[in-house]
């Protein structure tokens, strides 16, 4: 028994430093693509000041968009971005559907190897290896904007902060390898991939603050797993959640987490038996 | 019991039928019609441990198909099959740990890295104790000729040594059976040869069960035993390559030296004159006349040297696939009836 956990912890571990190696093949592609993502931080803030500015005509200092004044905006803004580094999952739900349309995924079904847990150790590995290079532009960036910040949240919203990235990467992974495993029926997702993305830009809070949405959105938004992916966190760290929401908050995106957990393998195991059944 | 048990095996598959041009993918759109395709028809087949066994067939004869069957990436419509008492499509990990599948035009290596690199993970994911990858590794590479290439990505590699990969990864957890799905495909000569040179030796060595599709008669000829042709979802022979011959074809090449002042005329009343280039000339005779028949030329013309030889079995072969279609053409056509 404790042999069997000790193998399967070794091959989680031969899959992670694969997956980490494989990233760091294409060193120029690679360390460009995680340094061009910090260009678009110098446009939005130019543009929240000029928002700002225009209403508070000429003085962006008394300006306020509902409760955000532009340092509140700004500090959000960089939050999300945060956020986002752990809840986006750039091509899980593409690849998932192109190892089904070329017949790769029969690796998986012919080696004693679990498909879901070989592409989530695979992630965390791309993740790993991008944090490692974007830790640094991440902390200058973070420096330099420090007046932004409001004063140092507690340990306890740390925590949860930490608690809430953390459940995002999660989450993000099921949801989008849920929408990946679709492929089964319809071969192709893109198009399906980028509805939710506009659905998912706009309803996770990457746009603006989720709490700028009137009454009745809020409430639509807050049932829905979206915002988990980027307001959430961000919401969490400004300390704009009171402890008794933020438990709420956590315990249903443990729900839709558990969801998509389970969802994906419903998915997964149908679309085995389509495939098996149908194709090759 | 056999190690792989077939009885009635059925495969079927749904294809999407679309007529041409732009209107009928509109219509595609709302409501599409299928094409039921039969590519496995009732297959029956016992294979012993340590036999080599090719599956021979045109294109989409449904050699393939049945290797899918075999390693479980496909159920059945109809039948039953175990592979050393597994269902293979019950995609059991004590049934996937036993056996390997590679297929020639397949890439089942992490492209970017090092072939050493996908080898550690077989090695975890079929839990290979240490020395024994060590050993197994050394043994396959150097089998192989490859060991020098452990460190180069993947990609870098030629198609030969690609495939020459392949198979170290495929036999690292020394499995019981190896199914290969034409695993010469696109390689030159040398490296078919090598490749055919290994997989006789290990197979000799290890006695595992190997079954194989391939188009390259040279494979199976220097490999096989015992050949199983499959054509229109069905067997159609079961049994020696030599056997191939005897059942399929009715005539021997016979090639004649003509003596100096002989010419070759009327020796078209013996069987088929295939070439005249005097003083050579090949003729097809009927195989059950062939001693008759030499005896007679012997006696009416001046001959310097003769030889009998069988057809080369490409030609057999080829014969045998256009027999099978040819008979079962009208069958071919009942079974495409269109349905929604």
């Amino acid at each position: 028994m404790a042999n069997a956990v000790y193998n399967q912890m070794l091959t989680w571990w031969v899959i992670l430093r694969l997956g980490i190696e494989e990233r760091l093949v294409y060193r120029g592609d690679f360390a460009l693509g995680t340094l061009m993502r910090f260009l678009p931080i110098i446009t939005q803030i130019f543009l929240w000041w000029a928002i700002f500015e225009s209403i508070g005509d000429g003085d962006q200092s008394v300006a306020r968009i509902g409760e955000y004044s532009y340092s509140d905006m700004v500090a959000y803004y960089l939050l999300t971005m945060l956020t986002r580094a752990f809840s986006s999952m750039p091509g899980l739900a593409s690849g998932i559907a192109g190892q089904v349309r070329n017949g790769e995924i029969k690796k998986f079904m012919i080696q004693p190897i679990d498909m879901i847990g070989f592409l989530l150790i695979n992630r965390i590995a791309h993740k790993l290896a991008y944090y490692s290079v974007a830790i640094g532009p991440f902390a200058l960036v973070f420096f330099l904007c420090s007046g932004f910040f409001p004063d140092r949240p507690d340990m306890t919203t740390i925590a949860a902060f930490i608690a809430t990235l953390l459940m995002g990467f999660v989450l993000g992974f099921f949801l989008e390898a849920s929408i990946g495993m679709i492929s089964f029926w319809f071969l192709e997702v893109s198009s399906l991939l980028f509805v939710y993305m506009l659905f998912s830009f706009f309803l996770s809070g990457h746009m603006f603050p989720l709490d700028m949405l009137p009454a009745g959105w809020g409430t639509i938004v807050d049932f829905l797993p979206l915002k988990y992916l980027a307001y959430f966190p961000a919401a969490v760290f400004l300390g704009k959640v009171p402890e008794d929401e933020l438990a709420r908050g956590l315990l249903i995106e443990l729900g839709w987490i558990l969801f998509f957990i389970a969802f994906s393998r419903f998915a997964f195991w149908r679309g085995l038996k389509r495939y098996s059944g149908f194709g090759g | 019991m056999s190690l792989i048990e077939i009885d009635g095996l059925e495969k079927s598959y749904r294809v999407y039928q679309k007529q041409e041009g732009l209107w009928a993918s509109m219509k595609g759109l709302f409501g599409r019609e299928y094409n039921e395709v039969q590519a496995v028809k009732g297959i029956d087949l016992r294979v012993e441990q340590g036999e080599f066994v090719a599956f021979l067939g045109p294109n989409g004869a449904g050699k393939t198909t049945t290797l899918k069957l075999l390693s479980g990436v496909i159920n059945p419509t109809a039948g039953r099959a175990t592979v050393m008492g597994h269902v293979p499509w019950k995609r059991e990990n004590a049934y996937r740990r036993r056996f390997a599948l590679v297929m020639g035009q397949k890439n089942q290596l992490w492209w970017d890295l090092p072939a050493q690199e996908s080898f550690r993970l077989h090695q975890q994911i079929y839990r290979i104790p240490d020395d024994q990858f060590k050993n197994t590794m050394t043994e396959l590479t150097e089998l192989l000729d490859v060991k020098r290439l452990l460190k180069q990505p993947v990609r870098e590699l030629s198609l030969g040594e690609r495939m020459k990969m392949e198979l170290t990864a495929a036999l690292l957890h020394s499995p019981d059976i190896l199914f290969l799905d034409e695993p010469t495909i696109g390689l030159d000569v040398v490296a078919q040869h090598n490749i055919q040179k290994f997989l006789k030796y290990y197979q000799e060595k290890r006695q595992i069960t190997i079954l194989l599709t391939s188009h390259y008669m040279k494979d199976v000829a220097a490999l096989c035993k015992r050949v199983v042709i499959i054509a229109q979802g069905q067997i159609k022979y079961d049994g020696s390559l030599a056997g191939i011959i005897d059942q399929f074809s009715g005539y021997k090449n016979v090639t004649l030296q003509l003596g100096e002042t002989q010419t070759p005329d009327n020796l078209d009343q013996f069987g088929t004159v295939l070439e005249v280039e005097v003083p050579r000339v090949k003729l097809r005779i009927d195989r059950n006349k062939v001693a008759h028949t030499l005896a007679t030329i012997l006696e009416k013309y001046t001959i310097d040297d003769m030889s009998v030889e069988d057809p080369p079995l490409e030609d057999v072969i080829a014969e045998v696939f256009s027999q099978v279609n040819d008979a079962n053409h009208s069958g071919q056509l009942e079974d495409n009836t269109p349905k929604k």
